[in-house]
């Protein structure tokens, strides 16, 4: 038992899909899932668990955790993770481990998109989107069910278009009535569905891409990289290669347990996790007139972490002791 | 005037230790009521009665102004300048006045904003106030500010380092009591030297080359840290070396003129407020060889719009990466935080490999290839 080769769980919990993979000390990908994460990080975590250890055999042990994504720091604490880390770093990370003369990563998420500039191997700049969700996964399959086709179908049904309908970028709501009026003056689905791509291509690289300067190679991630009406979409727009991985959907996952990995701290990963009873308690202190929302974090009815709470006040502790009490 | 004065103004940083220490010296009669520091409870109220695409400073003072009225104050302190904060003073009464609140409001915007002004208003509250009196509490006020800003600013620059936790913030402490219980001006030169004395001796760790940020951008989301979720003492915590040319006494000492010399090769012309200087600075900092730079702005401020495209230049030209943010009521911690993590860490990261790659070893020259 003793020599079991030793492997490092990375996660990535997003707000719309939860990815996780195995990894070996070569960072090759032994066992991977991803999920949607339906609002519930924590059971989304336990099924993307129990699925990860099933596509593993018995000769191995996990030894480091890393987490990452919109709700890292409660699935860092449930998995005790020696690493949570920020999805920018994760996916830079990620990428470089496959793709290590990567100089642009185009990233689009379920609610977010990233751009990350690469120099030698290290990140050089950055950009997120911020207010807006235009030109997110969301946004596509917010489309596609108003089509009445499957989200994951776009992409081979954008491909089929000869002349993609020109559909105004800026802005989701504008993009969505565009769309709407296009359809009504009896433009086919596939044109419909190709230009629906194009602007998520074009309000990506309108919005993020402002004023930096794009280098090949260009590796494009994230749920929305397996769309190639997107993928070909970027590749016209901008006028490189674009690079997909296999596994672009799951880079943030790959970088968080390489990050593990590298933390330098080992314990063995328990899956009996998937057993334990986790649950939160939200709270509003009224301490003060802030009214900081804190998140006591149990485990089996024990205060494992809190979090929300700007000061030191000792209402939110003592609340969290009492909640413990109660879930008792 | 048949009622007691009881001041309140907008607050600002720290600064309301000398506002308040200044208002009782020309009018000793008066009560001066500081606001509440910035909550949930500041927003909710300010942004309740704003227009809603005002930048967020409006929405913060104006909540200031109702928290300090509803503890009684009747006369308002308001200031202004070359951007829509020039007009807040008015806008901010107006919807004061509709709200059935009753006060007067001294409003020392644009033009207004003159010694004399400020004079002849306060000799209306307080009849027996003398030029010499007004001229002394100036000094003690000036000083204390300049005090105040040279603290933070070494604070600022070296608190990531101290040895014994805690030691910058008990001495700044220290620092404000004194200068709350004083006007006299020698006392305040002989505070400032043993201050200043303590500062320096204050036990660092500094590493040969720490990671360095400038922060630039608006005068009120950088000098107000609740309007920027105490963004400074994040970059701290990660152990970074911060720098803030912004503070009251440069607001004092600037000339749009200077800072458009400054910004030379990448403004022609002043785009409004405090535009010229986030550009000025931030070629400053770039020629000093930083690390990175953090451009902060209330969302659709307009001068720090127009600085933008200047900034995006010089951070291509000086291969210094830029973090750009905008704050508004609504802007979620969580997304600011994510965003200074992944900076600290790009930084980080590129601080490792830069002394990789000057390693022998490793020798791939990597950093001179591209810009072609």
């Amino acid at each position: 038992m003793h020599e079991r080769t030793r492997v490092f769980l990375g996660v990535d919990v997003g707000s719309i899909s939860t990815k996780g993979v195995i990894i070996n000390n070569e960072n090759e990908v032994l066992s991977s899932d991803y999920i949607w994460t339906e609002g519930n990080p924590i059971e989304a975590t336990k099924q993307l668990i129990r699925s990860l250890q099933s596509g593993l055999d018995d000769g191995v042990a996990v030894t480091a955790v890393g987490v990452t994504g919109s709700a890292r720091k409660l699935v860092g604490a449930m998995l005790g993770a020696q690493v949570t880390k920020n999805e920018i770093t994760a996916h830079a990370v990620g990428t470089l481990s496959r793709y290590p003369q990567a100089r642009t990563i185009l990233e689009i998420g379920g609610q977010d998109s990233k751009l990350i500039l690469l120099d030698g191997g290290v990140v050089v700049d950055y950009a997120m989107n911020t207010l807006c969700a235009a030109g997110t996964g969301a946004f596509l399959s917010s489309q596609a069910k108003r089509l009445g086709v499957r989200v994951e179908d776009m992409g081979a049904i954008a491909l089929t278009s000869q002349s993609p309908s020109k559909i105004a970028a800026r802005c989701t709501v504008f993009a969505e009535s565009d769309m709407i009026h296009k359809a009504q003056t009896g433009h086919k689905k596939e044109d419909l569905i190709a230009g629906l791509c194009h602007a998520v291509a074009a309000n990506y690289l309108n919005n993020l891409a402002k004023g930096k300067r794009l280098r090949e190679p260009v590796v494009f991630q994230g749920g929305v990289s397996k769309n190639a009406g997107v993928v070909r979409a970027f590749e016209e727009e901008t006028g490189f290669e674009i690079l997909v991985d296999p596994n672009s959907h799951l880079m943030g996952a790959v970088g968080a347990a390489i990050l593990a990995k590298e933390a330098g701290e080992e314990s063995e990963f328990d899956f009996h996790i998937t057993d334990v009873f986790f649950s939160t308690v939200a709270h509003e202190c009224e301490g003060c007139s802030n009214r900081c929302e804190v998140v006591s974090f149990l485990k089996d009815g024990e205060v494992m972490d809190l979090w929300g709470n700007r000061c030191p006040k000792g209402a939110a502790v003592r609340h969290a002791a009492d909640c413990a009490q109660r879930e008792r | 005037m048949p009622q007691s004065v009881i001041f309140t103004f907008p607050r600002l940083g720290d600064y309301h230790i000398v506002i308040k220490s200044f208002l009782r010296e020309i009018v000793p009669a008066a009560h001066v009521i500081v606001p509440p520091p910035v909550t949930q409870k500041t927003l909710d109220l300010g942004s309740r009665y704003s227009p809603d695409f005002i930048c967020s400073p409006f929405k913060v003072t104006l909540g200031n102004y109702l928290e300090g009225l509803e503890q009684g104050a009747n006369v308002l302190l308001q200031t202004g300048m070359g951007c829509r904060f020039g007009y807040y003073g008015e806008v901010q009464e107006q919807i004061l006045r509709d709200l059935g609140y009753d006060f007067q409001f001294l409003c020392f915007s644009c033009g207004q904003a003159r010694l004399d002004r400020v004079y002849a208003a306060m000799k209306r509250l307080n009849p027996s106030l003398n030029p010499a009196q007004f001229a002394h509490a100036l000094l003690a006020g000036a000083k204390k500010i300049h005090m105040m800003d040279k603290f933070n600013r070494y604070m600022r620059e070296n608190m990531a380092f101290e040895k014994a936790q805690g030691s910058f913030l008990r001495l700044q402490s220290n620092l404000y009591e004194a200068l709350q219980k004083t006007n006299n001006i020698s006392l305040l030169h002989q505070t400032s030297g043993a201050i200043f004395a303590a500062m320096n001796k204050i036990p660092l760790e500094t590493p040969q080359r720490p990671l360095r940020v400038g922060v630039v951008g608006d005068l009120y989301t950088l000098m107000e840290p609740s309007s920027n979720f105490y963004l400074e003492n994040e970059l701290i915590k990660q152990g970074i070396s911060v720098s803030r040319m912004m503070s009251v006494s440069f607001l004092f000492l600037r000339s749009n003129a200077r800072s458009l010399r400054g910004a030379q090769g990448y403004l022609k012309y002043t785009v409004g407020a405090n535009g010229v200087d986030s550009v000025c600075q931030c070629k400053r900092y770039a020629q000093m060889g930083f690390d990175g730079i953090v451009h902060m702005k209330s969302f659709g401020c307009t001068p720090e719009i127009n600085a933008t495209p200047a900034l995006q230049r010089l951070s291509r030209d000086y291969k210094i990466p830029i973090l750009h943010l905008s704050f508004d009521t609504q802007t979620s911690e969580t997304g600011v935080q994510t965003r200074i993590e992944a900076f600290s860490d790009m930084l980080a990261m590129k601080r490792k490999a830069q002394a990789a790659s000057a390693a022998p070893a490793f020798g791939k020259g990597e950093r001179s290839v591209g810009n072609a």
